[in-house]
């Protein structure tokens, strides 16, 4: 049984404007240990998606459709309160985008640090704060950092303490999103170093959520690509990396500036992403697609497995 | 690489410097002031259709020396040598300023009347296209603005039609169906096309370009990358790029310059400084970016950089690198006689390569450049 299902997962926010399909039919899963980064632009629904698996997603939105079984628990059909005692921070943490931003300026670190213990064990102060100070150095800060507020530390430092917090209670996953993109590129090397580690030595599972393909391809065993609220793509990251099947990720990685290598021309992706209140029919790309053909406008692609465990949504895979 | 053309600026040992605010009583106490030494001794040229660019951390005074160029920050010193436009140049003989012989006049050396007709030849790109937009003005009047401040246009008619022609420049086309709009029903790439024209409109010598793609998405950042390139083949510009990110300004840049802490620690060739960098900052910078290949997948980098940037108040003796370098440790620690250097002196930019150029004494170059001084002064 994988650790994490999600099967159809519709999550739309109900705007006064109207209905936006943020999430629209997701399924994937996640089995132990594993890594799976999810790319798109802005827009796309990842961060939606992240939310949805901790059941947090922020009003007008709303999980409509689709299940999220995490060890065999719907965690749909969870009241809040057990949601609260067996999932969040305990099975799934999830380090949120600008966390490190989130400090209160007025309370040391190490006294929101522990927070999570407080809430969902049944440690006294002393004992969590014990454990915060393991867990700081596992993330490479002295144990003094508790003591600090948080203008005193740096963002690196700050970032550091999130994943410290988010790992705090050894989670089976741990959802990150966007946990580099703030951050400056030496900085960013060295926390994509640390979950590395982290990685290895903790055989956590990670779902890496992020617009950035190069930070994917440093960590992350599967890929999955998200475009206007649908799952593109799916498979293994050297596959979807070395040979990508969906035109969008094609022209995706066509346009990642490249430090290494040849200079090759960069192509970009003409148009922008539809508007998720009111989606095109058909295939959601096929207005920006360059491989378009005739049922691309009327019909959306099914889901095939184009290679072993390489999945694609576009027709010029499927078969009608 | 386009034909470089003549200079259009030549900075020489810029320096801003920010008063650090002092309480009651460390005034009357007579405590010395502090200053966050933000650019401290900059010096670099751009010639006409280059692009330059800033590459470095944030806090490094890449986007102040930027801002010092529009004399948007007080200059503490140094001098900025400008060639301006025909036009300007009238302008600023009426005003009382006489250029130099070569055409050039520095910009420091102005006051606040006589600097505005400049403002019209440097223009700049701002990084938040959602930020630098008025929200309650439609892009015609957007563009129109800066005609109206520096009186350029006679008539409505003539500004529309400078108006129609930015746009086309930067290829948010048909015109008629932008030129209505307001910034929020444009797209990200589309605002940002809108920033552009509004810099070019002017028809600057120089645009100073802050961030302009770190906001954008991924598939879009190409095309505003490319309209870049268009402008300076097209309008003949100069372009000063301030990034943080040494993958994007391979592929507009000319040259790199790489500041650290408030000083330039290596200039050269894009190419040259990505690829054989002669500074370990540059080093560990190229070290640390990312690229789209799982070959990498779970692969530590070896980042040759330790702690982090120092506070600009306090900038450390010596090669202000020294703290964080790992070079001059293991140098150290090897016993090499030259990294005793790295904490008495500041280690000078001289020329390794033909047009490349590094502030590091791990360089004999640099190393003689420092005993030669220390020699004429004695």
């Amino acid at each position: 049984m994988p650790l994490l299902e999600v099967t159809d997962l519709r999550t739309y926010y109900y705007t006064l404007r109207g209905v936006v399909r943020a999430v629209d039919g997701v399924s994937f899963t996640l089995d132990r240990g594993e890594t799976l980064g999810i790319a798109g632009e802005s827009g796309c629904g990842k961060s939606t998606l992240a939310w949805s698996i901790l059941r947090l997603v922020p009003p007008p939105g709303r999980i409509v459709g689709g299940s999220i079984k995490i060890d065999g628990m719907d965690i749909t059909k969870m009241s809040e309160a057990e949601l609260r005692r067996k999932v969040r921070w305990r099975k799934v943490s999830m380090i949120f985008q600008g966390a490190m931003n989130a400090f209160n300026p007025v309370l040391k670190v190490g006294d929101q640090v522990i927070e999570p213990l407080l809430l969902h064990t049944d440690m006294s102060k002393e004992e969590a704060w014990a454990k915060a100070e393991e867990m700081v150095q596992h993330v490479g800060l002295p144990p003094e950092i508790l003591e600090r507020y948080p203008h005193e530390l740096s963002g690196g430092q700050k970032q550091r303490l999130v994943i410290a917090m988010a790992i705090l209670l050894e989670p089976d996953i741990v959802i990150a999103d966007e946990p580099t993109t703030a951050l400056d590129v030496v900085i960013q090397a060295q926390i994509l170093n640390l979950m590395k580690r982290l990685y290895r030595e903790k055989k956590m599972s990670i779902i890496l959520i992020t617009h950035d393909l190069s930070v994917i391809a440093e960590l992350a065993e599967k890929t999955a690509i998200m475009y206007a609220g649908k799952i593109v793509e799916y498979g293994p990251s050297d596959a979807v990396f070395e040979n990508p099947l969906h035109p969008y990720t094609q022209a995706l990685l066509r346009a990642v500036p490249r430090l290494r290598g040849p200079k090759e021309r960069l192509i970009y992706i003409p148009g922008s992403p539809p508007d998720l209140r009111n989606p095109p029919r058909g295939c959601r790309f096929y207005p920006r697609c360059e491989k378009r053909f005739e049922p691309c406008d009327r019909e959306e692609p099914p889901m095939v497995e184009a290679e072993k465990g390489h999945f694609v949504a576009c027709w010029l895979y499927a078969r009608r | 690489m386009p034909e470089l053309g003549e200079k259009v600026l030549d900075v020489r040992d810029l320096r801003v410097w920010f008063p650090v605010r002092r309480g009651l009583i460390e005034t009357i106490t007579g405590k010395a002031r502090l200053y966050v030494r933000a650019v401290d001794g900059v010096s670099f040229d751009i010639r006409r259709r280059e692009t330059f660019c800033f590459v470095g951390e944030s806090g490094c005074g890449k986007t102040t020396t930027g801002k010092a160029l529009l004399r948007l920050v007080p200059i503490t010193g140094g001098s900025a040598l400008f060639r301006p436009s025909k036009e300007v140049a009238e302008e600023l003989e009426k005003r009382g300023v006489t250029l130099g012989e070569d055409g050039m006049v520095d910009i420091f050396k102005l006051n606040e009347k006589q600097f505005h007709p400049v403002r019209r030849d440097i223009q700049m790109v701002y990084q938040d296209p959602f930020g630098s937009l008025n929200p309650r003005f439609r892009v015609r009047d957007i563009l129109e603005e800066p005609l109206i401040v520096h009186k350029i246009g006679e008539t409505k008619s003539e500004r529309l039609e400078m108006v129609s022609r930015a746009l086309e420049m930067v290829k948010l086309t048909p015109v008629s169906e932008f030129i209505d709009r307001y910034p929020h029903q444009l797209s990200g790439g589309q605002r940002q096309r809108v920033a552009i024209a509004r810099a070019i409109i002017m028809n600057p010598v120089l645009v100073v370009a802050d961030e302009p793609v770190s906001m954008l998405d991924v598939s879009i950042r190409a095309e505003i990358l490319e309209v870049f390139n268009l402008l300076k083949e097209r309008l003949g510009l100069s372009f000063i790029y301030i990034t943080h990110d040494l993958s994007t300004a391979r592929y507009v840049c000319d040259r790199i310059a790489v500041m650290y802490l408030g000083k330039i620690v290596e200039i050269g060739e894009a190419d040259d400084v990505i690829q054989e960098p002669l500074h370990p900052y540059t080093e560990a910078l190229v070290a640390a970016i990312p690229e789209p290949d799982p070959r990498n997948r779970l692969k530590f980098r070896d980042i040759k950089i330790k702690g982090e940037v120092p506070s600009p108040v306090n900038i450390p003796p010596g090669c202000r690198f020294h703290p964080r370098c790992i070079l001059y440790e293991e140098a150290l620690k090897r016993g090499e006689e030259w990294a005793k250097l790295c904490t008495q002196a500041e280690p000078p930019l001289v020329e390794i390569k033909k047009g490349h150029y590094a502030a590091c004494f791990r360089h004999e170059a640099v190393r003689a450049a420092v005993t030669a001084k220390a020699a004429g002064e004695s």
